[in-house]
């Protein structure tokens, strides 16, 4: 509602303002698909740690040398940090106003959220491939 | 960054009190009501008013009648129909969006507190400002487009087809959800809010109507359409009892249906 009444534009044409973005669908789909992927790999994931309770060193190394462990783990990786910066994301939109700051708190937690997967990734994928 | 600071003249001070109900009033009912002139300079206040409940009718319109008429005439309030079609009276009754007409006041405990639609600027005490609101709204262009020939008869439309209206026919404009939905309170300017979004898909619901692709171009978008986190308020509050937040999950299913 900022500079509402200070302006001499017609309330339809701020309303209009800058038209339609032409996107969000995607944004939406992607968002709710991953979270139910996320829900699925949650669980996966859990299983398969709480089946490692109790192992050896060298056991828990076996198993995340195995191609199952693996993938589940790399996907509820992935899955977890796309849906935490598609959330960080609406946050944002909602909360933060200057669009300067918006574009850069969304960029910042984008990158964050790539940089954290790729670490994460490399770390079992070592363990995968036998450092 | 995000404002955590109030706006000027946020803070709502005691006003006075006013005490019509004689001595022999045998039902008196205190109204704390919000009070503003925004061409005071001076910050806004709660008035209390204790009336007599026999010298008025059962609703919270017929005491603000009452007071305005018999009490203090420099309470402003806006109200035509008195039978909740028009949507004038729409206010923040007890802490909820509700239209004054409808509301009884035996419905509410205690002190009646009424206040002016949340979170729009105020033109005097419980009239707010709805320019933002009616631009949205004819922003979506709320009327039968079409692109075939007129047709000399009436447009058709099965008992099916019509169906698919009810629920969404019957809103009045009050804006008593879009003024509760905390989505619209911090992106008003750019969300539409449930009331323009639910009157877009009384249009795309249509089976008359032939512009739904162009509809849902316009509405595609962050924050005209996708604001909506579906908190709910807004069917919580609909005087009229419709469920605003459920035509704006159809709109969205119909964009994930033609985008997926």
């Amino acid at each position: 509602m900022a500079n509402s009444t200070n302006s001499f534009r017609t309330p339809l044409g701020r309303a209009r303002g800058l038209g339609s973005a032409k996107h969000g669908a995607h944004h939406w789909l992607a968002y709710r698909v991953g979270a139910a992927g996320l829900a699925v790999l949650t669980i996966l994931f859990i299983a398969l740690v709480l089946s490692l309770i109790g192992a050896s060193h060298e056991d828990v190394v076996l198993t995340f040398q195995k191609p199952y462990p693996v993938i589940v783990t790399i996907l509820f990786l992935g899955f977890t940090f796309h849906h935490a910066a598609y959330g960080m994301q609406e946050v944002f939109e909602d909360y933060i106003h200057g669009k300067l700051a918006k574009l850069a708190a969304i960029a910042l937690t984008k990158g964050l959220a790539l940089v954290l997967f790729l670490l994460s990734a490399f770390a079992v994928l070592k363990i995968a491939f036998g450092a | 960054m995000a404002e955590f600071s109030l706006p000027a003249n946020s803070k709502v001070k005691p006003g006075k009190t006013v005490r019509s109900a004689g001595t022999d009033a045998k039902r008196t009912r205190k109204f704390r009501i919000y009070r503003y002139d925004p061409d005071s300079g001076e910050n806004p206040r709660e008035d209390i008013y204790e009336i007599d409940l026999d010298k008025c009718g059962p609703m919270v319109l017929d005491a603000l009648i009452h007071i305005k008429n018999d009490v203090d005439s420099t309470l402003t309030f806006r109200r035509s129909c008195r039978e909740g079609i028009c949507g004038s009276c729409a206010m923040n009754i007890d802490g909820r969006n509700t239209l004054a007409c409808l509301k009884a006041i035996d419905e509410v405990k205690g002190d009646v507190k009424i206040y002016p639609l949340p979170h729009q600027p105020v033109v005097k005490d419980l009239v707010p400002d709805l320019n933002q609101n009616y631009a949205q709204l004819a922003s979506i262009k709320p009327w039968l487009q079409t692109q075939s020939t007129a047709p000399s008869r009436e447009r058709l439309q099965s008992p099916e087809e019509r169906e698919k209206l009810d629920g969404l026919y019957e809103c009045i404009l009050c804006f008593c959800c879009t003024t509760s939905c905390p989505s619209y309170w911090w992106n008003g300017d750019r969300y539409l809010g449930p009331a323009v979004l639910l009157q877009a898909y009384r249009f795309i619901a249509d089976s008359r109507d032939e512009m739904t692709g162009e509809r849902l171009d316009a509405l595609e978008d962050p924050f005209r359409l996708y604001r909506c986190h579906t908190i709910m308020n807004c069917t919580q509050t609909c005087p009229k009892g419709l469920n605003p937040a459920k035509a704006i999950a159809e709109i969205k299913k119909l964009m994930a249906a033609r985008a997926a």
